[in-house]
């Protein structure tokens, strides 16, 4: 027998398929019109994209360089370097996958291992691609011949490990209660978002060896990373601002009535609860940091942008460069994407904003 | 016998100053000072002495120099200007991008954000995924499709696609037509002025009149209707035509008249727009989904038809949650303009780079184009500001 508090579904307004159209595309007379404007927009640009794509576009171009796109000007026959380095980087994401993802018994040794290996990837990477100088088994490449989207994933890496760390301090610094900690971080993020990161590149790129004594000289691609770290790190700052000033006062003070000191109180109680709310603005902000990678091309490192610009002007494929920039544009979006999809599921699975 | 307490005897002693929390802020404070300042210090004298062995000084009296570059658009310049003017050129080519860019990217931004929240399944998924699109692919690239895979990529000036209206599109740009005003264009001015004072006047007039009745006055209509009829009646009256509109034709190897849009700027303001127009339609849509249901409920149960509820309900409660972010999105606008760079733009990162080059100059260079970026950053804020404060007011 059926009771009063169980609830009848509402009979259904619409059937199948047509219903599904009549609700969504032509519920009204000015709807029906704008579903059929987009319609013919979307034939007429399909149409021509796909006859090009499939007709005239010399693709070619793009399968020759294959190589040149990955890991620009790198010596072929020192690929397995690279290789290596990206088997190590998959092993390790797998392995954090596998200790981190399903919830089970708890793998406290076997994380704290995976953990000492992301650690230990770092140096392993670098040294794997500089090599040594005076040996056969790994001759030292130039970081002049990194390139492509292996310099892209390196600047974008690199950013963003060693942003993080210079953010969170001068967030705190601009919440400190000492007026000169204060005025120096809000100084600096305020300058620094003042300005384009062309200006910060540039600068890092020229005044960078004006600022160190003579006969220190700093590899170009350091400085490119020098000029993403100092750029990121004020944008970082402000996300973790935002995250700071998110946890409840009551925190503080609990933790202070617990007897934990000024470092304990940030370090156990404030900083987590922070970085954990702030997380989707900065994986946001390591997106917009791979995107501007990009930029380097304006101080001359062969980037994936720039491996493309130089492809345009190889003789036998002047002037594709339709095939050639979607094909870069395609590969970013891929890229960008997927980390954008990725901060979503893990918006939902640390329950931020829920809790 | 009772035992004298230690903890009393503790109390009374005076906190040694090293452990008292005022001293050590100060203390930690000249710390960090000092700290700051001796790597000043150090870098400065680092660059003071680089400088000396490049032989360059620290003033700006190169600027009087003359310049000796082309300069592809802009104001007046000639190559024997000085790099001060050539700057200058490249700042009013700079906020020539960026405003217009503003104007434009507000439009497509505001539209696709509105269709992102379009009932109709068809129009909501495409703005979806120019949206997704569109971020996720970064601005130089954009700014390459734009200027090297399609408007270099257009017929040439000779069999340039014309459009109605005397628009001709070709790979040297747009051409379009211009007005051009005559002789008598100041003495329509002054109607025009008139008009507006006599327009601003009625509506003070019927904005009053409904404040004290509660009758719709139609004030806004009104004074558009005025400004209008007004206007056009001093067309007439004016002797001649105030302007005459400049048609481009096809003189030889270019065009002659009208205006002419150069490759460079098109594929700038294009990339700007269309990029910061897919932010700006995110911005939008979560202002507008901001706002309360029950306020569009209210608004319905009121009486309010779907274009009142939108105009006088829905959005003055999601230009609170709008403006702020649109701001920072226009101060992205201003600052991505630097890209131009890339394509060969002359703004005015692009001329100060050139100055650079020439001069060496690298410490003033860099500090003129700072100060020129944080003071465009401020006044933009500043302007973003009184409006909010503006918008903000209905708050409770």
């Amino acid at each position: 027998m059926a009771t009063i508090s169980e609830a009848v579904r509402p009979p259904r307004t619409s059937i199948g398929m047509f219903g599904w159209l009549r609700e969504n595309l032509f519920s009204t007379w000015y709807n029906a019109l704008l579903t059929f404007g987009s319609l013919g927009l979307i034939y007429v640009a399909l149409r021509g994209l796909l006859t090009w794509a499939l007709t005239k576009a010399r693709w070619d171009v793009v399968t020759t360089n294959l190589w040149l796109f990955m890991v620009g000007p790198f010596p072929r026959d020192q690929i397995w370097r690279v290789a290596a380095c990206g088997f190590m980087v998959l092993l390790l994401g797998g392995l954090s996958w596998v200790f981190w993802g399903p919830p089970g018994r708890s793998r406290t040794r076997a994380r704290r291992w995976v953990v000492a290996g992301w650690l230990l990837s770092f140096p392993m990477t670098l040294f794997l691609l500089r090599g040594l100088g005076g040996n056969s088994i790994l001759p030292p490449v130039g970081t002049n011949l990194w390139g492509g989207l292996l310099l892209t994933f390196l600047l974008s890496i690199v950013g963003i490990v060693a942003s993080f760390p210079l953010g969170v301090l001068l967030a705190l610094g601009r919440r400190s209660s000492l007026p000169v900690v204060r005025w120096f971080s809000t100084l600096y993020i305020e300058l620094i978002r003042g300005v384009p990161l062309v200006t910060v590149l540039f600068m890092a790129a020229i005044m960078l060896p004006l600022f160190l004594p003579e006969g220190v000289r700093v590899d170009k691609v350091l400085r490119a990373m020098v000029g993403f770290t100092l750029f990121t790190a004020a944008y970082i700052a402000e996300n973790v601002r935002g995250g700071l000033a998110a946890v409840p006062l009551g925190q503080y003070e609990a933790a202070k009535a617990m007897g934990l000191s000024g470092v304990q109180v940030m370090g156990l109680i404030v900083l987590p609860q922070a970085l954990r709310a702030v997380i989707p603005p900065i994986v946001g902000q390591f997106i917009t940091l791979f995107k501007d990678t990009s930029l380097v091309l304006t101080i001359g490192l062969l980037d994936l942008l720039s491996i493309a610009k130089s492809v345009v002007a190889q003789p036998q494929f002047m002037g594709l460069t339709r095939e050639v920039y979607l094909f870069v544009a395609v590969i970013y979006f891929i890229f960008s994407y997927a980390m954008s999809y990725a901060s979503q599921r893990l918006e939902v699975a640390l329950g931020v904003g829920e809790r | 016998m009772i035992k004298k307490s230690p903890v009393s005897t503790v109390y009374h002693r005076a906190v040694p100053f090293w452990r008292d929390v005022r001293v050590i802020r100060i203390l930690s404070q000249i710390a960090f000072a000092v700290l700051v300042a001796v790597v000043a210090g150090l870098l400065y004298s680092n660059m003071k002495h680089g400088l000396e062995t490049r032989g360059l000084g620290g003033s700006f009296d190169f600027l009087r120099l003359e310049a000796g570059f082309a300069i592809g658009e802009g104001i007046t310049y000639d190559p024997s200007d000085s790099y001060a003017r050539a700057f200058v050129v490249g700042v009013v080519n700079t906020l020539r991008v960026t405003i217009v860019g503003i104007i434009l990217t507000t439009i497509l931004g505001v539209v696709m954000g509105v269709a992102r929240l379009s009932t109709n399944w068809l129009i909501n998924k495409i703005a979806a995924v120019y949206v997704e699109l569109i971020r996720n692919t970064p601005l130089l690239v954009q700014l390459y499709v734009w200027f090297f895979a399609i408007i270099l990529k257009f017929p040439r000036v000779k069999e340039s696609i014309a459009l109605p209206g005397s628009i001709f599109i070709s790979n040297r740009g747009a051409v379009l037509p211009w007005p051009v005003t005559t002789a008598s264009f100041n003495l329509w001015l002054y109607y025009l002025i008139a008009a507006l004072v006599v327009a601003v006047a009625l509506w003070i007039v019927r904005a009053r009149g409904q404040r004290r009745t509660g009758r719709p006055a139609f004030s806004l209509l009104w004074i558009g209707v005025i400004f209008v009829a007004l206007g056009t009646l001093g067309w007439f009256v004016t002797p001649g035509t105030p302007f005459i509109l400049d048609r481009p034709s096809l003189q030889g190897w270019n065009y002659q008249g009208g205006i002419t849009l150069t490759p460079e700027f098109v594929a700038m303001l294009l990339g700007l727009v269309v990029y910061t127009g897919a932010f700006i339609a995110e911005v939008v849509r979560a202002g507008i989904q901001a706002v309360p249901r029950g306020q569009i409920e209210a608004a319905r149960a009121v009486g309010l038809n779907e274009m009142q509820t939108l105009r006088l309900v829905i959005f003055p409660q999601a230009l609170r949650v709008i403006v702020p972010p649109l701001t920072s999105q226009y101060l992205n606008l201003a600052k991505n303009s630097s890209l131009a760079i890339a394509i060969g733009f002359p703004d005015l990162f692009n001329v100060a780079g050139t100055i650079f080059n020439q001069t060496g100059q690298a410490v003033q260079v860099i500090a003129l184009i700072m100060v020129s970026y944080l003071s465009m950053s401020l006044f933009t804020s500043l302007l973003m500001n009184l409006y909010n404060r503006r918008v903000q007011l209905v708050e409770r």
